[in-house]
């Protein structure tokens, strides 16, 4: 068996001695460089812009405006596109905006000789704004009267969604309102809110552009190398054919690089220079400011439960502050309210409602997980708000409470076709030692107490049938049996290579150690794929990896058949042979049929196989987070003294791999929970936009991380597996922040839980200051 | 690459105390940990440099004949946590450089640096103002000693004039024998952070470890400057200790001056003032012996 | 405007021409192709630039290459054996799926050849410390700890079983 094995990365090797190599270790040398000049407002538009002191400086090759670049808007966003306009991408964006929305903006871009004359040539620019004034939120935003930040969007909601599933065939309700307001359910309130954070790949954006005959080639840092292709080609109003997009090893994306950055500006500037190189490289602060982030949303949410602890209905009010720009759009939180819906069972009814709205704040996009993280957080605050006012266990409180397997999504039709998550949850229970922690922290006193929370999420695979879920795969043999594998889905640090490898040696029946990925995606050459994001390759792309594979195989198989001069049918693959398949006798060594094929005088065939992959289903991948945490209420400090994950994504095909991605994601939800905020200030200007303000965690602020597993055999997986990349994010925040009221009782309702917020909740609750108990 | 528009790399102290003397504009740089990081931010964009970066005789801790402890400016603050002297005589010292950045960061950046910059945050200084180090610079016109208390003068100021170069920090035996201290960096990470608040505390227990003879306390990020907490020192000054960690904070409110800004609020970092001063106080007292 | 500096880098001397502007960073990278040094954030927050200067791991981006005359760099590329065998720690790092994206990581395997080397055994607190100058997003540095606490023990023993 290849799938299931704890192999270890098929790129390991080459990135712990400094061969992988990633967008900016390539290329031609010198390059020119270009930088962006961005704006010192946030609402507004570009009146005037000198360019004469900038152009005239030596060095400078050229300079570009707003005024300049083509007028065609473009969408950004890592969506598979349609040939529908009602399903397109939002069109919003310019290379370079006259329409300042955010500060930073992009209104300018200089190429130069080097880093230094193009930074100094920014310095150079003189412009001239009309400033309106900055709309930072989204009732700010949705004020009547205020000027739009979109022309075609007048009241700055992007979207206005409603989901509304009344009671069915029950006499006594007819609406959901009618349930929340029976008097004979217990009802609940809660207004819980989550904060902008970036994902903090430690790769900056980059990409250059050059171009060749006649083409332009794209070489970016990006998780979806096809899709940049399309865009570019939209951007620039040129076929799609003319551009070129390679995506080397790349330094994380998270999701962020699930979107078309910058890579339109720079194939443009390219064709400003006559095709020479330019390099377009972010800073860090440039990363902060002007890439993608997660979207800060409100949700109001209400609850009716009977005394069985049984949900009857639960209703949510999400509004998605989208920044400046559409990028993901409203997709995000319809995701939001989706998950918050979708993990527990209404007995009678669910209603919710998401807005998206422009504000002059950077654009939020996608990250890990896709606002199911900031569904899930007001799914569980409430869950534990609730267990904690009806003194019920909330480990009990949720498990009645549970999507059951066989559910089908009455909005889009995606089925539980597995479910492992009460077996992760007593997995995690018994892990963390739950009865007996519960137990031990009540009554507690003093300025220190610790205490033990949970969450549990559920997350799709992949994104049909909101979108097109399509995967093409190409294997090809070599003299010695070995086979090059080359997938349009990306590796961007998840594993993706080497879980591709095990799938398609295990479809072939030979080693994994005999598959070869081609790592680099290269849109000239490389099979379609949509790329890197929704947790959905090892489940889409591995559909047709499989299908490949097992075509793969048959080909062989017949061409050996013809060598043998035996029928297909009585033979097999194993150990790096034909074998007959009811013996076991090796009749040819792979290399001898391959040899074979490749310089036969007889029939010389070079056996490949390339097809493609719609796949027209998706899955529930679930799991749970358990926390004990140690809470410093004088200071506001929350020490995280264990911290378990338990997932259920199906069959695992690498559990070493699995187990890395779960910690990552924990990392990152530890982060959310207590640290990580986008802060601006009144103007729109961010204000910690570097690694040393902006408090990303580092090896002292973790605790060691458990990551366990239950494994289901998905029935609809191509072996067996489901989503599993981005799912670790999503539990941690709202279990830390159940740890936390369980040991102070002090319900906190906004993400990060940091130390100052955590003094101002303890000093309000009357834990610190004069007469709280904090001396001891 | 820097924007800057020269370096000129100085052979020794009088070499480069003539660099700067050439160029009134010139900007010295040690560890490079600060003033490479405002050259990017375009701060000193174009600036020329006097750099004492290879100047070994500037690094390293010395003891002299009457006890005093001198550390050589350019000491890195991972060498001030490692050496021996330091470790013997001033733990406090040592423990609070090595709160600073992270390890790469300690083994470049300088105490002098860190003195240099004149920021309430700097990890270092807190601990230096209770110590009530000395400061010796040299200039054109010789050597002078600077004490603590006199050198900043304001956010990123210092007594420090453009044609001087600070030669060391000293301690007097006076100043760290017989006292034990603590520091407590209090930040949003445990490591590559900037200092919310930071809290230094020396105390000097009278012989039964009972009683607080005299305190030091020092801040950083409760005002502008580092600064002393008089008030507190004199409340606690006598006490016996219990009685004395538990009024340090409350005492020490009335000496510090926080801002409110976007990194914290005034009311945070005065509950912090409150509640850290005990800690280091009963921390430091420990150290000595005190039973509390 | 140039300067030449000699150097030892990965155990050779080299004498190379630079801008006195640029960083040691830019240097390794672009003038010696030792494309193992990334850079991530340029003013020492993230890590990813760290190489050994005489023995000490510092971040590259923020040391200025003319401050690295006569000194010994060493980086990723210089760890491997002639034959080509890995060291043992980033032997450590593939064993233990200490390796994600892989952008942090050769910035850390030289923080842990820096621990490794000084012979010292550690408490896992005091190895997150001494990485603590690393930022990752990938791992949550739960494997990347195993991986440099594996090979303070290999080396340890391998020092044993030689005397």
């Amino acid at each position: 068996m290849e799938v299931g094995r704890k192999l270890t990365r098929v790129d390991a090797v080459d990135k712990v001695t400094g061969r992988a190599y990633y967008t900016d270790d390539m290329g031609e040398r010198p390059m020119l460089v270009a930088k962006v000049l961005h704006s010192t407002i946030a609402n507004g538009f570009v009146k005037k812009i000198d360019v004469s002191a900038a152009a005239a400086l030596d060095g400078v090759v050229k300079v570009v405006t707003c005024f300049d670049v083509p007028q065609i808007p473009y969408p950004t966003p890592g969506h598979p596109w349609s040939v529908e306009a009602s399903h397109q991408d939002v069109c919003d964006r310019l290379m370079l905006t006259r329409r300042v929305r955010y500060y930073g903006d992009d209104i300018a871009a200089v190429v130069a000789e080097d880093e230094i004359i193009a930074q100094r040539a920014l310095k150079r620019i003189r412009v001239e704004y009309e400033e309106l004034p900055p709309l930072l939120t989204p009732e700010a935003a949705m004020t009547p009267g205020v000027t739009p930040i979109h022309q075609e969007c007048p009241d700055n909601v992007l979207k206005h969604t409603v989901t509304n599933l009344p009671p069915k065939d029950c006499p006594e309700f007819s609406t959901v309102e009618e349930v929340l307001a029976s008097p004979k359910f217990h009802r609940f309130e809660g207004h819980y809110d989550t904060q902008q954070v970036q994902h903090c790949h430690i790769e900056n954006p980059i990409s250059y552009a050059y171009m060749e005959h006649g083409r332009i080639t794209v070489v970016s840092s990006t998780q979806i190398p096809h899709i940049v292709r399309r865009v570019v080609g939209q951007a620039l109003g040129i076929p799609w054919g003319q551009v070129r997009v390679i995506k080397p090893y790349i330094g994380g994306g998270f999701g962020n690089k699930q979107e078309v950055l910058y890579e339109p500006l720079n194939a443009y500037l390219t064709t400003q220079v006559g095709g020479r190189a330019v390099k377009l490289e972010l800073t860090r602060e440039e990363t902060f400011q002007n890439t993608r982030s997660r979207h800060p949303e409100h949700f109001d949410v209400e609850a009716a439960v009977d005394d069985d602890m049984r949900l009857m209905a639960r209703s949510c009010r999400a509004v998605s502050n989208q920044g400046s720009y559409a990028s993901h759009g409203h997709a995000i939180v319809a995701n939001s309210v989706n998950g918050f819906r979708q993990i527990y069972a209404d007995v009678l009814g669910h209603k919710s409602e998401a807005y998206t709205v422009y504000t002059n704040l950077p654009a939020p996009g996608a990250m890990r997980a896709y606002g199911i993280p900031q569904g899930a957080w007001a799914a569980e605050c409430l869950m534990e708000d609730i267990a904690h006012a009806m003194g019920w266990d909330p480990y009990t409180f949720r498990l009645k409470n549970l999507m059951p397997e066989g559910y089908v999504d009455p909005t889009n039709g995606i089925t539980c076709h597995s479910s492992g998550l009460k077996a992760c949850m007593e997995k995690g229970a018994a892990f963390i030692g739950w009865d007996e922690l519960r137990r031990a922290y009540q009554n507690q006193t003093g300025p220190i107490r610790r205490g033990v929370g949970m969450s549990v999420f559920v997350y799709k695979t992949g994104v049909w049938p909101i979108s097109l879920e399509t995967a093409s795969a190409r294997i090809v043999l070599n003299q010695d049996g070995t086979v090059q594998l080359s997938v349009g889905a990306t590796e961007i640090g998840q594993g993706g290579d080497t879980v591709f490898c095990q799938m398609a040696a295990e479809a072939i029946g030979i080693p994994t150690e005999d598959v070869h990925i081609v790592s680099f995606q290269d849109t000239d050459i490389t099979p379609f794929d949509t790329g890197a994001y929704a947790s959905r390759q090892t489940y889409v792309t591995g559909m047709a990896i499989k299908k490949v594979g097992l075509q793969f195989r048959q080909k062989l198989l017949d061409y050996a058949a013809e060598v043998l001069d035996r029928p297909a049918e009585g033979l097999t693959i194993q150990n790096r042979a034909v074998c007959d398949a009811s013996t076991g006798e090796v009749l040819r060594t792979l290399e001898e049929i391959s040899q074979e094929a490749f310089y036969s005088f007889r029939r010389s065939v070079h056996i490949t196989a390339e097809d493609t992959n719609q796949c027209k289903d998706n899955t529930f991948a679930f799991g749970c987070c358990f926390a004990q945490v140690e809470v410093d209420i004088p200071v506001g400090k929350v020490k995280i003294l264990h911290l378990v994950n338990v997932h259920d994504s199906g069959k695992l095909i690498n559990p070493a791999l699995a187990e890395a991605q779960v910690h990552g994601g924990m990392s990152m939800g530890i982060g959310q929970a207590l640290s990580e905020e986008m802060k601006f200030d009144s103007r729109g200007r961010l204000l910690n936009g570097n690694l040393l303000d902006y408090k990303m965690p580092t090896a002292m602020d973790h605790p060691e991380l458990h990551a366990l597993f239950v494994e289901t055999d998905d029935p609809t997986g191509p072996f067996g597996n489901k989503a599993l990349g981005e799912p670790p994010a999503i539990p941690v925040a709202p279990a830390i922040r159940a740890a936390i009221l369980n040991a102070t009782g002090v319900a906190l309702n906004r993400l990060p839980m940091s130390p100052q917020y955590l003094v101002e909740q303890f000093t309000a609750a009357g834990l610190i200051g004069e007469g709280g108990k904090d001396h001891v | 690459m820097y924007d800057f528009r020269s370096i000129y790399q100085a052979k020794d102290v009088a070499d480069a105390i003539a660099a700067l003397q050439r160029d009134p504009e010139a900007v010295l740089i040690a560890g490079g940990t600060d003033v490479l990081i405002k050259i990017r931010e375009g701060k000193l964009a174009g600036c020329s440099l006097v750099s004492i970066h290879e100047l070994r005789e500037l690094s390293g801790v010395t003891m002299e004949e009457d006890g005093t402890l001198s550390i050589g400016a350019l000491t890195t603050f991972r060498d001030v946590t490692y050496d021996p002297l330091v470790q013997k005589h001033l733990p406090v010292l040592g423990e609070a450089v090595d709160q600073a950045g992270g390890p790469q960061l300690r083994a470049a950046g300088t105490i002098g640096g860190n003195v240099c910059n004149g920021i309430t945050s700097a990890d270092s200084a807190s601990t230096l103002v209770a110590l009530d180090a000395d400061l010796l610079v040299r200039g054109p016109a010789g050597e002078r000693i600077v004490p603590i208390s006199q050198w900043y003068k304001g956010m990123g100021k210092t007594a420090l004039t453009h044609e001087e170069i600070l030669l060391a920090v000293r301690i007097p035996k006076s100043h760290y024998q017989g006292w034990t201290g603590h520091y407590i960096k209090y930040a949003m990470r445990s490591a590559m952070d900037i200092a919310t608040l930071g809290v230094s505390c020396l105390v000097k227990l009278s012989a039964d470890k009972r009683r607080a003879e005299e305190v030091r306390l020092a801040f950083g990020v409760a005002g502008p400057v580092p600064m002393r907490a008089p008030h507190a020192e004199a409340v606690c000054a006598g006490l016996p200790v219990e009685a004395a960690a538990a009024r340090i904070g409350q005492a020490a409110l009335e000496d510090v001056n926080p801002r409110d800004s976007w990194r914290a609020s005034k009311a945070f970092r005065l509950q912090l003032v409150k509640e850290l001063s005990g800690r280091a106080f009963r921390e430091a007292g420990r150290k000595g012996g005190a039973r509390i | 405007m140039m300067q030449v500096l000699q150097m030892t880098v990965n155990g050779r001397p080299v004498e190379v021409g630079v801008d006195p502007r640029e960083s040691l960073l830019d240097t390794l990278r672009n003038r010696l192709g030792l494309t193992s040094v990334k850079r991530g954030c340029e003013v020492g927050e993230c890590g990813a630039c760290t190489v050994l200067v005489d023995g000490k791991a510092i971040d590259s981006c923020i040391y200025l290459s003319v401050w690295a005359q006569g000194k010994a760099i060493l980086t990723v590329e210089g760890l491997q054996a002639p034959d080509g065998t890995l060291s043992p720690i980033q032997r450590a790092f593939v064993e233990e799926a200490a390796v994600q994206c892989g952008f942090c990581t050769p910035g850390i395997i030289m923080s842990a050849v820096e621990i490794v080397g000084s012979g010292r055994t550690y408490t896992r607190e005091e190895l997150r410390k001494l990485i603590s100058g690393h930022l990752c997003r990938c791992t949550g540095y739960q494997n990347i700890l195993n991986a440099v606490e594996k090979a303070v023990e290999l080396c340890h023993s391998h020092a044993g079983n030689e005397a």
